[in-house]
């Protein structure tokens, strides 16, 4: 088990730039996750700490050793592929064996070994068979089972559960974090499923055309979104995000977009006002309080544009102005699409965002 | 009503039927016939002593196929024993092919893998090359034969022509290989060096075994191009001892006024032999490059 750390690390193909300036440390037996949309990186990264790509700068560390210029092969690495990249000509069998193999690992001992992961994977059955013959559950435990034989300093998962249907990715999502726990071993894992990052990772690592957004866990991620990219990302359905302007008035500070006008908490408007006017608001959807008839004196009012049912909860589409609204409502409330309502965001919970920088300044 | 019109749609499909029949009969069918023919000419041919209308044989006899244990003679002429002649023809194909797929698969999986500079001018170049057919090339191979001191030396000429029929083989071959490669995608290959392969590991343990059948073709194409080579040999080799097949084949229709069509036959089926193996082999190994390389 390491410590892994990427140091400032760049990597370029030509003109593109696929991960600037990546700094990262993955602690000892720490599962993270790299989150971020297609192309941000992500398997370009992998494969640096992997090895199979050199970084045009900076250095990648396992624990205080720069493993920088070091081979594949001698860094002690288990990587599950997006694509499994099973050997078609070998049976699963040897398929598992094969990393104990090209170590010079005794006969017998390859043997036990096997076994004992094929059993831990629940793929004890299937040693006989060719990859071709499997199904995308059950390559993706064997090509699991290839990285775990050899009992690795680091696991690299990319997108391991992508080729999986929803049920069996539910299943296998709680099997590798009980794994993983389970071995200890220092894990990255790739995903561009926010909830599969949430639910499985100690740490998430956001990225996005390259750059690292964000690193926090995913408590925070979820609660302080470093920015607007993370808190549009993160979330589903996504937040609420209005433009607008930060207004004095009287002494009191308010938020005005083109649509409506909601009066910021005392404090927080002297703050945001020091530092820029033009904002962008962030409320959850689960963060905004329906109030039918009259409420409380700050309040927004709008209508009731489509009502789709979710089954635990409602999700409330809502008409304010130009602007919509998407809001979680308990699913016993009666609502008709152009119903005059009023909402109420948690003042707790509102985010603003520095409409130049995108970056979040409460 | 409904009754009827199912029946009109069913004579509609039935007259369908019949035209894609006839399509085939007259395309595929009808001009297969005369090779049929001339293929079952040979064989009665080769084994009766009178043909009866050109196809139907009489008077069974192995009389023809003497030349496998006697010397061969016609007219006058004593033609050199058809074994070492054979042992000759082998050793082109064999050394041919060997030599082919060698270096083949080696240039093939560079140009498919690795990233230098020129990559695309060198396949270019490949294709262009391929388009020169060896005539022309003639004039200049015996002056390089001749420097070389290859030229009249017996067996070293063989040698030589094995050489310049694998160099003009090896950039098609190449090309196929190459294509073989491409379909292995890359992250097999980056599985293998993180599973603890070096470079040349990976490339003997995975992806050999994935480009066999690619290998497997070229091979069979290579041995059967050196087997039935005419053109070098005729020109280069000197004496009759080393004579391919082919050659001495050709020798032997020269000769106008004592020719046996008999053992002619019977040795054009000798020739064949090996052909008839490919295809009966080869069906199998090309269906499966069908179906592709890197599907189990
Ligand atoms: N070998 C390469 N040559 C040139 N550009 C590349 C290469 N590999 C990746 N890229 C580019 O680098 C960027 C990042 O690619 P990467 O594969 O890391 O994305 P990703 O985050 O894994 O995306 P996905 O979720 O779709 O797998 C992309 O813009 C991609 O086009
Ligand atoms: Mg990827």
């Amino acid at each position: 088990m390491v410590r892994v750390t990427l140091d400032n690390v760049s990597k370029f193909f030509g003109k593109v730039k696929a991960v600037v300036d990546l700094n990262l440390e993955i602690r000892d037996g720490e599962f993270v996750a790299l989150l971020g949309p297609s192309g941000c990186g992500k398997t370009t990264t992998l494969l640096m700490v992997a090895g199979i790509y050199k970084p045009t700068r900076g250095r990648i560390l396992f624990d205080d050793e720069d493993v920088t210029d070091l081979p594949p092969k001698d860094r002690n690495i288990g990587m599950v592929f997006q694509s499994y990249a099973l050997y078609p000509h070998m049976t699963v069998y040897d398929n598992i064996a094969f990393p104990l193999k090209l170590k010079k690992v005794p006969r017998q001992e390859i043997d036990r070994k096997v076994k004992e992961v094929a059993k831990l994977l629940q793929i004890d059955e299937l040693l006989d068979r060719k990859p071709a013959q499997l199904s995308g559950g059950q390559r993706q435990r064997v090509a699991l089972g290839r990285a775990l034989v050899k009992e690795p300093d680091v696991l690299l998962l990319d997108e391991p559960l992508s080729n999986l249907d929803a049920k069996l990715r539910i299943l296998m999502r709680a099997e590798i974090k009980r794994l993983q726990k389970e071995l200890g071993i220092t894990t990255i894992y790739v995903t561009h499923d926010q909830v599969e990052a949430m639910s499985m990772a100690d740490k998430i690592a956001v990225m996005n055309k390259g750059r690292l957004q964000q690193y926090a866990d995913p408590q925070t991620l979820y609660n302080k979104p470093a920015n607007l990219f993370v808190a549009g990302f993160i979330g589903s359905p996504p937040m609420n995000l209005v433009e607008g302007n930060i207004v004095e008035e009287n002494g009191t500070y308010y938020f005005v977009s083109s649509s409506f006008k909601y009066r910021l908490p005392s404090g927080v408007g002297e703050l945001i006002a020091s530092e820029t006017s033009s904002v962008i608001l962030g409320v959850r959807p689960e963060d905004i309080k329906i109030v039918l008839g009259d409420g409380d004196d700050n309040v927004i009012s709008g209508t009731v544009y489509v009502v789709e049912p979710l089954g635990r909860d409602l999700l409330v589409n809502v008409k304010v102005g130009e602007t919509l609204f998407k809001i979680l409502a308990p699913a016993d409330l009666k609502l008709e699409p152009g119903q005059s309502i009023l909402l109420a965001p948690n003042e707790k919970r509102i985010h603003l965002f520095d409409r130049k920088t995108g970056r979040a300044v409460i | 009503m409904a009754r009827e019109s199912l029946r009109k749609r069913k004579t509609k499909a039935l007259l369908r039927r019949a035209a894609v029949v006839a399509v085939i009969l007259l395309v595929a069918v009808i001009p297969a016939i005369p090779i049929w023919m001339m293929y079952g000419w040979l064989v009665s041919q080769s084994f009766s002593g009178r043909v009866i209308l050109g196809i139907l044989p009489s008077k069974l006899t192995l009389d023809n196929w003497r030349f496998l244990w006697s010397p061969i003679k016609m007219g006058e002429k004593e033609y050199p024993n058809i074994w070492p002649i054979t042992m000759n023809t082998l050793f082109l194909a064999l050394g041919v092919a060997g030599l082919v797929v060698m270096v083949s698969s080696l240039s093939g999986y560079a140009l498919s893998r690795m990233d230098f500079k020129g990559r695309t001018g060198m396949m270019q170049f490949i294709i262009a090359l391929h388009a020169f057919p060896s005539v022309i090339l003639l004039i200049a191979l015996f002056v390089i034969l001749n420097k070389l001191g290859l030229y009249g030396k017996g067996f070293m000429t063989l040698v030589g022509i094995v050489l310049i029929k694998a160099g003009l083989e090896i950039p098609m071959a190449t090309w196929i290989i190459k294509g073989f490669f491409d379909a292995i995608p890359w992250d097999l290959e980056w599985a293998a060096l993180v599973d603890g392969c070096s470079r040349w590991r990976v490339w003997r343990s995975v992806i050999l075994p994935l480009v066999l059948p690619g290998i497997g073709a070229v091979s069979i194409f290579s041995f059967l191009s050196g087997w039935s080579e005419f053109l070098l040999v005729f020109t280069y080799v000197a004496q009759e001892e080393y004579y391919t097949l082919p050659v001495m084949i050709y020798h032997m229709i020269g000769e106008f006024i004592h020719i046996d069509w008999g053992m002619l036959a019977a040795l054009g089926l000798f020739y064949a032999i090996p052909t008839i193996i490919f295809f009966s082999v080869s069906q199998k190994v090309l269906l499966r490059i069908y179906v592709g390389g890197v599907k189990g």
